[in-house]
């Protein structure tokens, strides 16, 4: 039981990483509470389910190979990085200067657009997410890890050490790391910081339609509200591990679902959703720079 | 010139801009809108939503080309139609107007039907709501995205009262209000130290666990099913049951708030929310509290919700969860936010046309919300004063920049 509970946390702690690192980025680069990013990963698991469905609706692959897969991750990563990177051109870039709540309420806007954009051109009702994963998953005493959970496991692994890489030893990331500490020193030493915002929104999205997609195959199912609830938990992620801290949203994401999986199996399934809440205020009270992330409740 | 430098000139010039941009909207909503099934896999809704971004950039170029950039040029339009009323408003004389405005409202529902008097009865719900979300968001621009929560309190306050203890609608009023208060002043605590947009999405989750909890509190709330039965309000022996009589009840209610939240406006307290609001350091150092007054912001905003939700319980007579979702936070900051921030007659007007316009147009229904944040995205955009801006963000937010009187100084502070 505590093994099961373990596992499933992990598996659901990866998702939430994901997302949250989404949220981390954008917040340490322009300091906006991107709302609409849960409204992305709910795209991407979309996306999933249109491209699965237009590829053996033609026939053009069987849909239990791997091929079928990897188009749908590409098509759901293409479509919600330009997506993200659309978004921040129409909604945010031209709210740079204004006040700090505008941006936000922009953001809220964009939120709910996309969220009953969905709703109307595809429907409220559930979709079913085609089952590609036939794996019997391994067996051990305590409890069973599935192929899906060991596969949302690893891709996420790779797409953080992956990120870790590409922020830490290329020249973009190099010149989003400049932008994050001090946008305009940055643009005084060259670096265009319109291209780097826009980057950023492009990777946190592609990162948030790779988790939609695991998530749709995970559970079976997805509606347009998805993203609402798992757009607050990645943020509660985020917060958890220190917001602008990229390791921190991995950690964050981690804990948060194992606290989650914890939760649910020994206290109460039915305020699964209050648990990240309950979280998220005790690390405003207590800590509110989160785990790994410097002190932010001060700055001017 | 090099042939992509030719590339970019050509898509920076208006038309083939335009083109690009509605071309590639559609091609972004083309995998969501088209169907295999359908003739032509239903590619004619991806093209309508191309000729509607064409159609609006090409407004924005006939607007933008008499002077100015688009959105500025926008601005001073909105302006001058705005200064156009206010002119007319001064001429009249303010007090003459507000007897016109409160006889017509005492007046006009006494020859409606018992529909559209439901509807008026709506628009002061939301009136009484907006005024005081506009006092956390519009006057100490604290974003608050669980206001409705507070609503929730209120009803649930004379729901459990009223069917178990048997207290009457008057004897809750004030109660609703306090107990609103206290719940704003307990969430206010804990997130006070922390910046705006952290209060937003924790705020955010306020509301959501208020919901669960009374969703799943099966033994007190009685969980989904709400609670029935609730009692009608008396006063002396007279019970309200007709349409006309409940109207009458919020107006109260509405004239009411309309009066306190323009006296905290132009009050001590009301100049520090909006010093806290445009500044909190510099707002700090003219030796305002800050803690104690954004707990007053909370606690006074939070009030208005719990009146309003006593009056709901009470007309409706019976409450449950799915009244108070996140979308009607959402829906009430959207009045504050179109009829704009901080401005009492631009709040009533937004809680009007947020009421009315989906009423009118009822075939329209499903695309309610999706206008709602198109027109949130919008109006921050191009106008982000709200229809009727306040007296002071008129001068923060003028044609002259988006720029906030304080932060102007600095620059000039730093140019010259």
């Amino acid at each position: 039981m505590l093994v099961q509970q373990l596992i499933n946390g992990l598996t659901l702690g990866s998702v939430y990483a994901l997302i949250a690192l989404g949220y981390t980025m954008v917040y340490g680069i322009i300091e906006l509470i991107n709302f609409a990013h849960g409204e992305i990963y709910m795209l991407g698991a979309y996306m999933g389910i249109i491209s699965f469905s237009f590829l053996t609706t033609l026939h053009l692959t069987s849909p239990t190979s791997g091929a079928t897969f990897l188009i749908m991750m590409i098509v759901a990563v293409l479509f919600c990085g330009a997506c993200g990177v659309t978004m921040e051109r129409v909604a945010y870039r031209p709210l740079r200067s204004a006040s700090r709540l505008s941006p936000l309420i922009s953001a809220l806007g964009v939120s709910i657009f996309l969220q009953n954009f969905v709703m109307l051109a595809q429907g409220p009702r559930d979709k079913g997410f085609p089952h590609l994963f036939s794996g019997e998953g391994i067996d051990f005493p305590g409890g069973r890890i599935s192929a899906i959970q060991i596969f949302i496991m690893a891709t996420s692994v790779i797409m953080m050490v992956g990120l870790q890489l590409l922020v830490h030893s290329t020249t973009i990331g190099k010149a989003m790391r400049a932008t994050a500490q001090d946008k305009q020193m940055a643009s005084l030493v060259g670096i265009d910081v319109d291209r780097v915002i826009s980057v950023t929104f492009l990777i946190g999205s592609a990162l948030a339609a790779v988790a939609g997609v695991m998530v749709g195959m995970y559970y079976g199912l997805i509606n347009f509200f998805i993203g609402y609830i798992a757009g607050i938990k990645a943020f509660t992620a985020a917060v958890l591990g220190g917001i602008g801290n990229i390791p921190g949203a991995m950690l964050g994401g981690l804990l948060l679902g194992l606290i989650e999986g914890l939760g649910a199996g020994y206290i109460s399934s039915e305020y699964k959703d209050v648990f990240a809440f309950a979280i998220l205020v005790m690390v405003l009270i207590f800590r509110p720079s989160g785990l790994l992330g410097k002190d932010i409740s001060g700055r001017v | 010139m090099p042939a992509s430098r030719r590339s970019i000139a050509i898509i920076q010039r208006p038309f083939p801009r335009i083109i690009l941009t509605s071309l590639w909207f559609g091609l972004l909503s083309l995998p969501l809108m088209m169907e295999l099934k359908a003739p032509f896999f239903g590619l004619e809704r991806p093209l309508l939503v191309s000729a509607g971004v064409a159609v609006a950039s090409l407004l924005r170029l006939v607007v933008s080309q008499r002077g100015g950039p688009g959105a500025e040029r926008f601005q001073r339009l909105m302006g001058a139609i705005g200064g156009a009323g206010r002119d007319l408003v001064g001429q009249m004389n303010r007090r003459v107007l507000y007897v016109v405005a409160l006889a017509s409202a005492v007046v006009i529902p006494l020859g409606l039907n018992r529909y559209h008097i439901d509807i008026l009865t709506q628009v002061g719900i939301y009136v009484t709501l907006a005024l005081g979300l506009n006092i956390v968001v519009g006057l100490a621009g604290l974003l608050d995205l669980g206001y409705v929560a507070f609503y929730a309190v209120g009803a649930y306050t004379y729901g459990l009262l009223s069917t178990r203890v048997g207290l009457s609608f008057w004897e809750v009023l004030p109660l609703g209000g306090l107990l609103a208060a206290i719940f704003g002043v307990l969430l206010g605590i804990p997130v006070l130290r922390l910046r705006g947009d952290y209060l937003a999405i924790v705020t955010l989750g306020f509301g959501e666990m208020i919901r669960i909890t009374l969703n799943n509190w099966d033994s007190v709330t009685r969980g989904p099913n709400g609670i029935l039965g609730i009692a009608r309000p008396k006063m002396l022996g007279f019970i309200f049951s007709t349409p006309i009589q409940y109207y009458y009840l919020i107006l109260a209610i509405v004239l009411l708030t309309i009066f306190v939240v323009d006296r905290l406006n132009r009050s001590r307290i009301g100049r520090a929310w909006t010093a806290m609001r445009d500044d909190e350091v510099a707002a700090e150092a003219m030796g305002i509290n800050l803690m104690r007054t954004k707990l007053l912001a909370f606690g006074l905003g939070a009030t208005w919700a719990g009146f309003a939700g006593v009056f709901f319980a009470g007309k409706m007579t019976f409450i449950s969860p799915e009244s108070f979702t996140f979308f009607e936070s959402v829906i009430i900051l959207c009045m504050v936010v179109l009829g704009g921030m901080g401005s009492v007659p631009g709040v009533i007007l937004g809680a009007c046309m947020l009421v009315i316009l989906p009423e009118m147009m009822r075939q329209f229904a499903l695309y309610r919300m999706l206008f709602f944040g198109g027109a949130m995205v919008v109006m921050m955009v191009l106008r982000p004063q709200g229809l009727i801006a306040s007296s002071r963000r008129r001068i923060a937010l003028g044609p002259k920049g988006r720029q906030g009187p304080a932060s102007a100084a600095v620059t000039s502070l730093q140019t010259g």
